[in-house]
Parts: C-alpha cells; structure tokens; sequence
C-alpha cells in the first residue's frame, strides 16, 4: 500500500469517506514525514496538537456523516497567512514571535472545511523571491535533485516551502500566495500543480500584505483535481476585504470533465525570448499539440507590452510593499532593536527595522520608497500603472477575440541550484518571474501544470491563463493537458 | 537617471532602514541596476492611458455604521514588545 | 427669504517697525464624523474609554488587516458638501500618505489627496451686523485621525493609545480668503455652526472633535489684491502652518504672534522657512516642529486595499432633499418672518436649539417680544447659572403664557421679570401662578384714583411743584405704584396722574 502521505486529496477522501483509512492515521502519517524532513527546510512551525486536534475532529464529522470537502486532509500552511496562536512570521525576523490573535480567512475556510494543519510552510521572506534564500529560516531544498548530482535546488519562490513539503509528501496539498509567480513558479520547479485565481477570488484578510493590487492565494497540490478541491475551499466572498469579489464559487472539481474540445488556445509569440531553452520550447510545443490532440483549436495571438510586465511590476510591486511593510517598526509587535543610551524613536525605527528585514526585503522597500517619492511618482509610479493597463488590455482583446486560454511555458529553466544566483544581479533573479507575472498585473488565473523531465531530471512545467472569473474551466483545459502529459514522476527520496 | 550615495541615504532614512556609511555606494549602485531596467518603460507610448486604479473593478463595499469591533486590550497589546498600564511604550517622542 | 447684502470687512493691519502689514489666512480644519464606529473598521469611536480598547486589528494595523469603508461616515461627507454648497465628486478615491509616527500604526494615514469626496464650496462668515466675509471653500476630503502620543507618563518613553486612530475626519480647507485673527476665529465657528446644524460633527473642540491648521502669511498692503487678481501665489508671502489648534481664543492669538514673528523676521531682512509650527499658549509663541519637519515627502500613491469610490447621484439627492434649514437660511428667515435685527437673529440661530426655542415661543405671538425675553431674559438667566438652552427649566409654552399675559395687559414689563423668576426657579404655569399670587395688574381706575387722591392730598407742596414743572408728574406715578404693589396698570395709573394735576 501507497504511504498515506503521498495520497492526493481526491484519492485521501475518498478513502476516508469509504472509512478505509482514518483522518487520524493520514495525519500522523504526515507528522512522522514532516518530522523526518529537516533536510529540506520546507515546515518551520510545526502544529502536532493542532493537527491531532483537527483529525479527531474530523474523523467525528466522517463517523457522523457530516464531512466537508477537506474533511480531515493533512495540508501545510505557508508562513505568509496568519493562524491564530501559531507563530505567522512571513519568514522574517521583523516578525520574530509573532502570533496573531486571529485566523486568516484562507484558513479559516480550509479549517471549516475540515482540513487539518500541521504547520508552517517556509518562503521567502515576505514572499519576495523566486528561490526561496531569503527566509529567515534559511533555504528550502527542493526535493528533487539532477540526475546524478548531490547539489541542493531551489524549490523556487516565494512558496517554496509549499512546493517543497507537497513534492516530498509530507502534506497532502498546501497553500500558496502568488505576486508574480511566487505559486506557479514553484509549483513548475518541484514538479506540482498551483493555481493563482483571478484577482479577488480569495481574500487577503490575514494574509501578510506584499503588493496588495497583485497579491492573491491559491492551492499548490499533487494534482489538477485537487487544485479544484481545495480552491474551492479557500475562495469566496469577505466582506472584510473590499477587493473581495462577491460572485457565487463554483462546484470547480465537477467541471473537470477533460472535454477541451473546441476552445481555441492562445500561444503568444511574445514570450518566446531570446534564449529560451531548446527544452522549454519544445515542452511548450508538445504542451500545444497535446492540447489540440484533445481537440483544442491551437492560435497565435500577439500580447504586445509582454515585455514590459516585469519593469512595471518591479515598481508597482516594490511601491506597495514600502508602504504595505511600513507597519513593522517595532511598536506593536515583532521585534524591537535592543537601543543604545540615547536612542530615540528614529533610531528605534531604523535599528528595528534594519535588523528585521532581510537585503532583498531592504532593497524592494528602498526602490518601492523612491519610486513614490517626490518628484518621480509620475515618471515611474503611474507610468507603471499606465502600462499595466495596456497589459491587461491585451489579454482583454485576445479574450474579445474568442481565445478560451493561453499556453506559456511555466518558467525560462528549470529549478536551479541554491546559491547559484547568489552573486548575480537582482534583476537576473527577477527574470524567473518573466512568464508568471504578467497575470497577476492583468489580475487573471494562471495555472500551471508538470509536463515533463528536463535531461536532467527536473520537472517543468506549463502554464495555462484563463479568462477572469473562469477558473472551472481554465481547471478542466489543466486537467485535459495534465492526463494528456501523463506526468507520474517523483523525486527520489534521499531526506 | 543615476542614483548617487546621497540619494541611496536619503531613501534610506525615508523608508527608517540604517544603512551604514560604507555600505551606501554599494546601495547606490544595486538601486542604478533596479532602476536602468525598470527605464523600459519610457520605452511604451502610454499617452491617453489611464493609471489602473483596480485590476477587478468592482463597486467599493461599504459597512454600516455599528460598532462591531474593539474591546480587546489584551489582544491588541498581546504581541508588544514593550506595553505599560495599557498603552505601547516607544522610545521618546521629541515633538 | 431676505437676500441680505453684506459689506466686506476690512483686513487686519499690524503696524511693523518699519511698514503696515496685512494676513493672508487659509485654514484646514479637521472635524471628527459623529459615528458610531470608525472610517474603516467596527471599532467604537467613543471618547474617554480606557487606553486601546477602541481597537480593532485594523487599527493597530495587525498584519494581514484591511479596511471596509463606513458608509455613514461617506454620508456625512456628502452631507457636509451639500451644506457648505459645494460639487459633490460621484468619484473620490483614497490615497495613503506615508509616514512614520508611533500613533500611526499602519505607517500610512488613509486619506484622499488626489480625488476628494467635495470640491469646492464657500461659507459665509459675518463679522457683524452688515458686515462678512465670504471664504471660499477649496475641498473637503475623509480621512483617518492618528492615535495619541502621551508623552508626559515617563521621562524617557511615550505611551500610546490608538483608541482615536481611524478614526473619520473632514477635513475641510479653505482658500486663503480670511484677512485676520478674529476672521479665522469667525470662519471656524460658522463652520462650526453649519457642521451641528447638518449634525455631522458635534463641534467639541475640547475633545479634539474639532482642530485647526492654521497657515499663516504676510505681505503687504496691497499684494492681496494682486495675488486676487492673478491668483499667484508670489505675491504673498512664505506661509507657516500652525498645527492642531482646539480653541477659538488660541486660534486668535496664535495667528497675532506667529504675524508678529514673520514681521520681525522680514522687516530685520530675513525670510521666512515654510514649515510647520506648534502654539504653545502658556508662553504665547509658535515654535518649530522638528519631528514633522524631517519626513515631509509623505509619498502619496492610490490605496491598493481599496476601489475607487463612486456613489450615485440619486443618493446625493436624496441626501439634499433631507438637509435642514441651515444659519443663513434660518436668520434671514427670522429677518423677515419675525421682523428680527440682524443681530438677534444672529443670536438665536446659533444653535438649532435656540432657534428651536424661539420660534417655539414666537409661534402666533409678536417676534420681537419673543425674542427679547428669549435673549434678554432667558439667555441672561441661564447663562448666571452655566446652562444652555437645553438646560432651561422654562418651557417655551411657560416663556410664551408670560408673554401673553404682557400682551393682555394683565401684567406689568416688571412684573413679568418676577413672575419669570418664579417660573425659572420654581416652575408651574404663568397664568395660574398670577391669579394664585395676586399679580394681576390693577386697571380698575376707581382702586387708582382713590390711592392717587390720597397722594394728592397728602403732598399739597409737591403738587404745587409739578403743576409748574410736568416733568415732576413721574413722582405721583412712582407713588402710586408702590401703593399698588406694583400691580397699578402703568399706562392708567399716568393717564390719571396728568388728569388731576392739569386740574
């Protein structure tokens, strides 16, 4: 028998609701995984009395028959959402001690659904990065490795430590927040499926604020099926935030039929870059042709200002997050500087804040701060904001024009190793995000989907981007690639 | 446009993170990085575009006005570093 | 209604060392929204609780917390515009104003600098009977309040408590139209007077409910005009901004001594630093504010969290249609209505309980009358004792059963003073307690005649006297109503007294 923790949701339901297996037994199953993966980093706040707690709790409701459709799954919690007395951190220091007197919304649905948390997920620090080396809690190890080759790989970022836990078994699914790839990148790297939903699908409430105009949370789950699961789970109307949408959630998991026939799927001619990876091209090509073996119509569409996603968002992104990070100075909680004799508030402010933060966190803050200020709002800041515009104008035009979705691949290469970037430019960090970004400027769902092996082993993926609001069938157009791709492979276990 | 080291210690004291002395050219040069590849954007003719204001757009929801919220001093106090007789304490403020 | 036309007051001139100077005055006057609850969360808004325990997470900025507008709170801003006559924008939006300040948890106030809720509007302010003052209205924005900073409970350390913190504001800016102290201390307490009539701020300036930035320039006479003229701003001088002023008193000397200082600075040849500045009232000056000064690119961009606003035209109309009568309304229709001066209708439209009272009082009886025992006697009375008129132990229908008993000639001018204060102080009603009493006037002129004989024939000299001299006449009368306790119908009592001495 398959171990427990490698189950997917759908599977691990089932299971349970047949009463082959108990939510207690599938979550101990993870615990003794997770605490036999120190290796690669991925939980750093674990919950065993939460999670028992829960499972008995759920396997209550299955015995009384009155089981939600999370009822007594063991998933992973990245450190960005806020979980009532659990540290919620966000991976940085400024956060040190931290435990929120409230539960995100995101959770909480998850918790109403009857998932079971078994702790926290690693990231980058306040998910800025795309490797994961800027948490707090050091690097995440992507459970996968080259073939023949020892080194350490990034799980990619900001949800690395989701990626990571959900590739390596330890929880069944977990949750991820997406900026500008921060789910679908390492989704693509560890070899998992991750949604990013249309902006607004799911409330930021109790999530750690990054870019709240880009910001938005998704499931990073071992299958298409169980992204439907539990987006379903965690999206829905807030009240509590005002970019919430209020719109009725669908039955996501029922409309994967894998019956694609018909819907016309864009490939922009955009985001074939220069120096695309033979590898990647050629996943991306096979990635079309199974979609139009399963009846797809395959176009060429054009998304013009694609190349202007990622300078528009590096200073849309770093503009609100040097007022979104604001907040943490050292007065109402986190940390505070130890001060010198005659420190005063500006000192206390500084010191705090030049300690808690980490250097990328330092340097998005300080671009975001001079990118609003006096004198340069306009040049930079509300260019940025123009041209976000023109970029979601394209995919509305592409859309007008009868494209149900559009395939890209997921990321320029696959996962790379850690500290290979390390004396790079941040800029050259930044390019990880050059397909996944331009969604979340254009507020759209974007998938992505494992399609295939590099020659060297590693996972890549796909991404599939969807009309506003469609995430059911942008899910079901993922679900025809995922059974067309036929991905099956697993990291080989050496933790 | 080019960032000297004044700029990168005025940004720096504007967004409350010290930066020492030594480390300000290297600041500088990282934010000249930064900011040469965000300069693509001259490149675009946004002229007549408007600045997105909300990716989704949608009516702003409103509450209605009843205290729903609040009495929690514990809870609110709960994570500070330093709090007295119910307040936050902070290092002196000189106004 | 009565189109009242006013003269423009003139400026205030302070005589320098070396050249008369005039003030060019633009005020920004915050004014807390009478809610419930707080702008953007559930938080209660109510004065004097214990320290942080008007807090919800969104207020202290808790990590992950976002704001919900309160929609009363966007109400009364339109309602604020409508009653200063200004645009209504259907489309506002909010922007966050960067900066760090311990009772600015979020580092950020949420506010609305690029697209305000009002444009632009004007009040009237009078200085005076025929004379005001009409200052434009340049905006009226929503925004947080900040918490407190207590700085005096510990010698190294501030406390603070964020109970104020998110609390809604209007801040409402003017033009720089007001030319001197007692202007800027009229202008706000029109505004202040329209704010309680609309009841969308309570207009307690002792609890902060109600504060003024003050920016202050000089220049000399004549420049003004130019500046009118061309609307540029280069021929007025350097402005100050005196912050957070609670007080009418302070506002007015604070605004005299800051002139004074940038006097002194121009006319010894220096020049004067655009800054902000603090009254300090014990030692009357204004001083520097260092702290604001440091950080003063506030790096204004668009609130993420939050959509533009976009209300409907049905709902401003409708909102309009529900306003009151307002103070310029209200006085010139007591001007034509009752036959008011300017003046009283100015003191009773102050308040909308006074005028309330009044007309109350003056409902079917003579509106002068009404309004002189209302002013005179009432409001002396009261005022002896610290009450306000929703304090009167004297009911309009009492105020209005003395008046009628005047007008019936039952009573006396003077006696009716008495009979007020047996009302005031004892209550029941007026007519009952004259009849009970025995105050009713003597117009029986047989009861006055007799006493008036016996007057006559007791003073042969005196008589004498005022046949020679009329004017002595007055003597008899005072007799007289000392013999009648006062009762004797005055109009009688001389009539008869002429009668017998012309005899």
């Amino acid at each position: 028998m398959t171990d427990l923790n490698s189950l997917t949701l759908a599977d691990a339901r089932d299971k349970l609701r047949a009463g082959d297996v108990t939510s207690t037994e599938l979550t101990e199953a993870c615990l003794s995984a997770v605490d036999a993966s120190g290796a690669l980093n991925a939980f750093v706040h674990h919950t065993p009395d939460i999670a028992m707690d829960q499972a008995k709790a759920a396997d209550a409701r299955i015995a009384a028959g009155d089981a939600p459709a999370m009822c007594g799954l063991p998933i992973g919690i990245k450190d960005l959402f806020c979980t009532k007395g659990v540290p919620s951190q966000a991976a940085s220091r400024i956060l040190e001690g931290f435990k929120p007197e409230y539960e995100s919304t995101v959770s909480q649905n998850l918790f109403d659904a009857g998932a079971v948390m078994l702790g926290k997920l690693n990231m980058d620090e306040f998910a800025m990065g795309s490797s994961n080396e800027t948490s707090v809690y050091g690097n995440v190890v992507n459970p996968w490795r080259r073939t023949g080759d020892d080194a350490p790989l990034t799980p990619g970022g900001s949800s690395g430590g989701s990626a990571s836990a959900v590739a390596a078994d330890l929880c069944l699914a977990a949750t991820g927040t997406d900026t500008g790839g921060s789910i679908r990148q390492p989704a693509a790297f560890a070899g998992i499926t991750g949604i990013k939903p249309t902006y607004g699908r799911c409330s930021r409430w109790g999530i750690v604020a990054f870019a709240s105009s880009l910001d938005q949370a998704g499931p990073m789950t071992k299958t298409v099926r169980d992204s439907a699961i539990m987006l379903e789970a965690m999206c829905g109307y807030d009240p509590k935030d005002s970019t919430s949408a209020e719109l009725a959630v669908p039955n996501f998991e029922a409309m994967l039929t894998g019956d694609i026939k018909g819907k016309k799927i864009g490939i922009p001619k955009e985001y074939r870059m220069d120096g695309m990876p033979a590898e990647i091209e050629k996943l991306w090509a096979d990635g079309a042709d199974m979609l139009r073996a399963a009846g797809a119509e395959i176009v060429d569409i054009s998304l013009p200002h694609t190349k202007y996603a990622l300078p528009a968002y590096y200073v849309i992104a770093p503009a609100e997050a040097s007022s979104n990070l604001a907040r943490y100075d050292g007065v109402r909680y986190g940390h505070r500087a130890t001060l010198d004799a005659g420190d005063g508030i500006t000192e206390m402010y500084e010191k705090t804040r030049a300690e808690g933060f980490g250097p990328e966190v330092q340097r998005r803050v300080m671009v975001g701060t001079y990118v609003l200020s006096a004198g340069f709002y306009d040049a930079y800041y509300n260019r940025a904001r123009r041209v976000r515009t023109l970029i979601k104008k394209d995919f509305e035009d592409v859309f007008a024009a009868g494209v149900d979705a559009i395939l890209t691949p997921a990321t320029p290469s696959a996962a790379f190793g850690l500290g290979e970037m390390a004396d790079a430019d941040p800029v050259k960090m930044y390019l990880n995000d050059v397909f996944t970004v331009t969604v979340n400027l254009a507020g759209l769902p974007g998938v992505t989907v494992p399609a295939g092996l590099d020659t060297q082993g590693l996972p890549l993926g796909l991404q599939l981007i969807g009309r506003p609001w469609e995430e059911g069938d942008l899910l079901n157009t993922a679900y025809a690639l995922e059974n067309a791709a036929g991905f099956v492979a697993k990291p080989a276990k050496w933790w | 446009m080019s960032i000297d080291k004044d700029t990168a210690a005025r940004v720096a004291k504007l967004a409350r993170i010290k930066v020492e002395e030594d480390a300000l050219p290297a600041l500088a040069q990282e934010f000249n990085n930064i900011l040469g590849f965000i300069e693509q954007l001259n490149e675009v003719n946004v002229e007549g575009v408007e600045p997105m204001t909300s990716v989704t757009p949608m009516r702003l929801k409103r509450r209605v006005d009843e205290v729903s919220d609040g009495n929690q001093q514990d809870k609110v106090l709960a994570n500070a570093p330093d709090a007295r007789e119910g307040f936050f304490a902070v290092p002196k403020v000189v106004e | 209604m009565l189109d009242l036309t006013y003269e423009t007051p003139k400026p205030k001139v302070i005589a320098g060392a070396k050249h008369d100077w005039e003030l060019v005055i633009g005020m920004e006057v915050h004014a807390q929204v009478s809610s419930n609850s707080k702008l953007f969360s559930g938080a209660s808004t109510k004065f004097g609780a214990e320290p942080n325990s008007n807090v919800a997470f969104v207020d202290a900025a808790m990590p992950g917390m976002l704001p919900v507008i309160n929609e009363y709170c966007v109400e009364q801003a339109v309602r604020t515009g409508l009653g200063l006559k200004a645009e209504i924008n259907l489309k506002s939006a909010f922007d966050r104003k960067n900066y760090f300040y311990p009772d600015l948890p979020q580092g950020y106030q949420i506010s609305q600098l690029y697209e305000p809720i009002v444009g632009e509007g004007e009040i009237l302010v009078e200085m005076g009977p025929g004379v005001a003052r009409l200052v434009r209205v340049e905006r009226i924005h929503m925004e947080q309040d900040a918490g407190k900073s207590i700085h005096d409970m510990d010698p190294n350390m501030s406390f603070v408590d964020l109970n104020r913190t998110g609390v809604c504001l209007m801040e409402i800016v003017s033009r720089p139209d007001i030319r001197g102290p007692e202007e800027a201390a009229a202008y706000v307490t029109k505004l202040r007077q329209i704010l309680r009539y609309l009841g969308t701020c309570d207009g307690n300036m002792q609890n902060g409910n109600l504060r003024a930035d003050v920016n202050v320039s000089i220049c000399r006479p004549g420049q003004y005009e130019k500046y009118q003229e061309t609307q540029d701003f280069s021929h007025l001088g350097t402005r100050c901004e005196i912050k957070n002023m609670n007080s009418m008193r302070f506002i007015q000397a604070a605004i005299e001594v800051e002139a004074r200082r940038q006097i002194a600075i121009v006319e010894a040849g220096g020049s004067v630093d655009q800054e902000t500045r603090l009254y300090d009232p014990d030692k009357n000056e204004t001083r520097s504010m260092r702290s604001k000064e440091e950080a003063h690119d506030y790096r204004y961009f668009p609130d993420p969290d939050l959509m533009p606003l976009e209300i409907e035209q049905a709902w401003v109309d409708d909102i309009a249609a529900s306003l009151p009568e307002l103070p310029d309304a209200k006085k010139a229709r007591f001007m034509t209505d009752f036959g008011l001066s300017e003046y009283d209708a100015n003191v009773l439209t102050a308040e909308t309980s006074s005028a309330a009272y009044f007309e109350a009082v003056a409902e079917g009886r003579d509106g002068k009358l009404a309004a002189n025992w209302v002013i005179n006697e009432l409001f002396g009375r009261l005022k002896k004792e610290d009450h306000d008129i929703t304090q009167s132990p004297v009911s309009p229908a009492q105020l209005g059963g003395i008046i009628d008993l005047i007008a019936s000639d039952a009573i006396s001018g003077k006696i009716a003073k008495d009979l007020f204060e047996i009302v005031y102080t004892e209550g029941g009603d007026p007519a009952q307690i004259v009849e009970e009493r025995g105050m009713k006037q003597v117009t029986d002129t047989g009861a006055i005649e007799a006493a008036l004989d016996e007057i006559i024939a007791a003073n042969p000299a005196q008589v004498e006297k005022a046949k020679e001299n009329p004017k002595l006449a007055g003597w008899f009368v005072g007799q007289v109503m000392k013999a009648t306790g006062g009762k004797a119908n005055p109009k009688a009592v001389n009539q008869l007294v002429a009668q017998k001495l012309n005899n």
